[in-house]
């Protein structure tokens, strides 16, 4: 029974996100931030399984959204002007020097670039623990940064350099399906539905994990580290893969913004956003995949949707000289502080956080 | 037939301990201990408070590294060894204070236990092929199993292991631990917080064990009814040395070891 509702529940689901954007207008506000909204939700997915489930606090996550970003830069854009490898894309970028490789492909080469990171992040916190991870972390996401930033006087031959610094890549690719063509700015749509599936393959990965031998082992070693490798647990395999995988999906999102926004600058790499997605993350309720898709959903809609072009102007009605769009990171200050006050275990719970919290007697 | 009596065969050695020693700074916590592990045999080390009993644990099964001496678990050397490859090679343990994973539920905490003898991958929990799906449900069984073996109802089953009462936690974490179908099991005070009636029930449970599923057990134990009725060679440990090894009955006479416990009379 429980099991056909769910299927049904899925499929609800899935049919509703599809004819969703047919009810608004093609390239409106609201199609945006639904679209980035999405984006934000595959992220919030990505850091649920770091610190949700394998209980590792990443500071640093903006990493991988950038790492995704720059690999779209340097895959999908005439960036590398010596260059001249095509794969699958359209007729104009087939003229065009530089990489330009399918967003498919360029999807699967930031999940593979940002996993390879995420290891390397995760290397030196393996022995650290709580508090100390975060602090790593932090530090790993700040070097990215600098480096996007100064990447530009990276040479890496011929001319080319690492990345463009502030004046950012531009000119990236669109993306380009055969038979499709290429996404344009003025039907927002196509952009949708391609961020939706990604939450579609993102979110099943993540359902499917949750409940696994690999699932269980990330949340042991959460719980207990000493008694998880007691257990047979592999303490460092485990705990990168946690790292590839939470990487491999910012990775995925952040190649989406590159193109979405179609350039990639080095000031889009703030330290604000790894704690914007850590707040989804924990107002959705850590570690429950569906509150970290609420989570990512409502912020992105709260933060491109509500506070621009709902309620900006409400102070000016008020007689108040300034506008919500300048108090916007106080406005979220301001709800995870709510959050944490009246539900502290998030929006939906992770089952064993409900169990925990119920009362072992209770019915 | 014959009339000449072939001579019982030299009992093997399931774990031997060569020389351990763990320093901890200028504090030797273990200081060159030597015993040997029979297969099939229960074993007890006892000792008073601080003598060494947990931290020689902590080398047995990898959380420790020792600073000198040799630990063999049959002929394989796993003095080095991290602790998931120890508990692969078929050593299973269960802690002083209690280490279930409270978030998990009863069976949950058990399906942990059978990690290392699962082969799901990354890409198999992903696309869960008609093997992973077998194993998971053939695991999931297996732990309920388990569970009813070490004397839990059904409805326990699916509680988180943090609501359980402290006696099912006990018995939680040694479901935990056979788990992963040890050869030799480690139970460090499993009567702590017991009332006598309890850990006579448990002191039958280990012969049990230990004759159901051909075991060698290894504990450590503070009560002495408990250490007298169930094992078959002791070791006593203090200020991190050995000072008596051999039969219970033996042990309990060694004036050394009286002297261990309660001091000596002037």
């Amino acid at each position: 029974m429980t099991r056909w509702r769910g299927r049904l529940l899925a499929g609800l689901l899935i049919v509703t996100g599809i004819v969703l954007p047919f009810g608004f207008g093609s390239a409106s506000g609201f199609m945006n931030a639904t679209i980035i909204a999405v984006a934000y939700a595959v992220m919030a997915l990505g850091l649920n399984i770091v610190v949700g489930f394998a209980g590792l606090l990443d500071l640093g996550y903006v990493a991988f959204y950038a790492l995704g970003a720059y690999s779209l830069g340097w895959l999908g854009s005439g960036f590398f002007f010596k260059a001249h490898i095509h794969v699958l894309v359209s007729a104009v970028a087939d003229t065009l020097p530089g990489v330009h490789l399918n967003f498919i492909l360029i999807l699967i080469g930031a999940a593979i670039i940002c996993a390879a990171a995420g290891a390397l992040i995760g290397l030196p916190t393996l022995r650290l623990r709580g508090d100390y991870i975060a602090i790593v972390t932090l530090a790993f996401g700040e070097i990215i940064g600098v480096v996007a930033v100064n990447g530009q006087s990276v040479h890496v031959g011929g001319g080319m350099t690492l990345t463009a610094g502030n004046l950012g890549i531009s000119a990236v690719d669109a993306p380009y399906f055969p038979g499709i063509g290429s996404f344009g700015l003025l039907d927002l749509r196509p952009w949708y539905w391609l961020i939706f599936a990604i939450l579609l393959v993102v979110l099943f990965v993540n359902l499917r994990l949750r409940d696994s031998r690999l699932g269980r082992a990330w949340v042991a070693l959460r719980e207990d580290e000493v008694a998880a490798v007691s257990m047979g647990i592999p303490l460092v395999k485990t705990k990168l893969l946690a790292y590839s995988i939470g990487a491999a999906f910012g990775g995925m999102s952040g190649a989406f913004f590159g193109t979405y926004y179609t350039e990639v600058n080095a000031g889009q790499f703030q330290f604000g956003f790894s704690i914007f997605i850590l707040a989804m993350v924990i107002i959705g309720g850590l570690g429950s995949i569906w509150g970290a898709v609420v989570g990512g959903l409502a912020l992105g809609y709260i933060n491109n949707y509500l506070i621009p072009d709902v309620l900006n102007g409400l102070p000016a009605r008020l007689g108040l000289n300034f506008q919500l769009t300048e108090v916007e990171f106080g406005i979220f200050g301001f709800l995870l502080v709510i959050m944490m006050v009246l539900r502290p275990q998030g929006l939906i719970p992770e089952r064993r956080r409900r169990l925990e919290l119920t009362p072992p007697d209770a019915p | 037939m014959s009339p000449i009596q072939t001579p019982a065969p030299p009992a093997v050695t399931v774990l031997r301990a060569e020389h351990v020693t763990k320093a901890f700074g200028g504090l030797v916590a273990v200081n060159d201990i030597s015993f040997d592990v029979p297969q099939h045999s229960i074993v007890s080390l006892i000792g008073p408070n601080g003598a060494g009993k947990t931290t020689l644990f902590n080398m047995l099964t990898g959380l420790y590294r020792p600073t000198g001496g040799r630990i063999l678990l049959g002929e394989r050397d796993i003095t080095r060894a991290r602790p998931d490859v120890i508990t692969q090679h078929g050593v299973a343990r269960t802690f002083q204070n209690i280490r279930l994973f409270g978030a998990m539920t009863a069976v949950e905490n058990v399906m942990v236990g059978h990690h290392a003898r699962m082969r799901a991958g990354l890409f198999g929990s992903i696309f869960r092929p008609p093997w992973v799906r077998r194993e998971e449900r053939d695991t999931r069984e297996h732990a309920r199993e388990l569970l009813a073996y070490v004397g839990l109802r059904e409805p326990v089953f699916d509680r988180l292991a943090s609501h359980l009462p402290y006696g099912d936690q006990r018995r939680v974490e040694i479901a935990r631990a056979l788990a992963a179908k040890p050869r030799l099991l480690l139970l460090d005070e499993p009567t702590a917080g017991m009332n006598p009636q309890e850990s006579g029930v448990l002191t039958e449970f280990m012969r049990v064990m230990r004759d159901d599923l051909k075991l060698t057990i290894l504990l450590i134990e503070h009560d002495m009814k408990v250490v007298m009725g169930v094992s078959e060679r002791v070791t006593v440990l203090d200020y991190g040395k050995k000072i008596a090894e051999g039969e219970p009955a033996v042990v309990r006479a060694d004036p050394a070891v009286i002297e261990a416990y309660l001091g000596r009379q002037e």
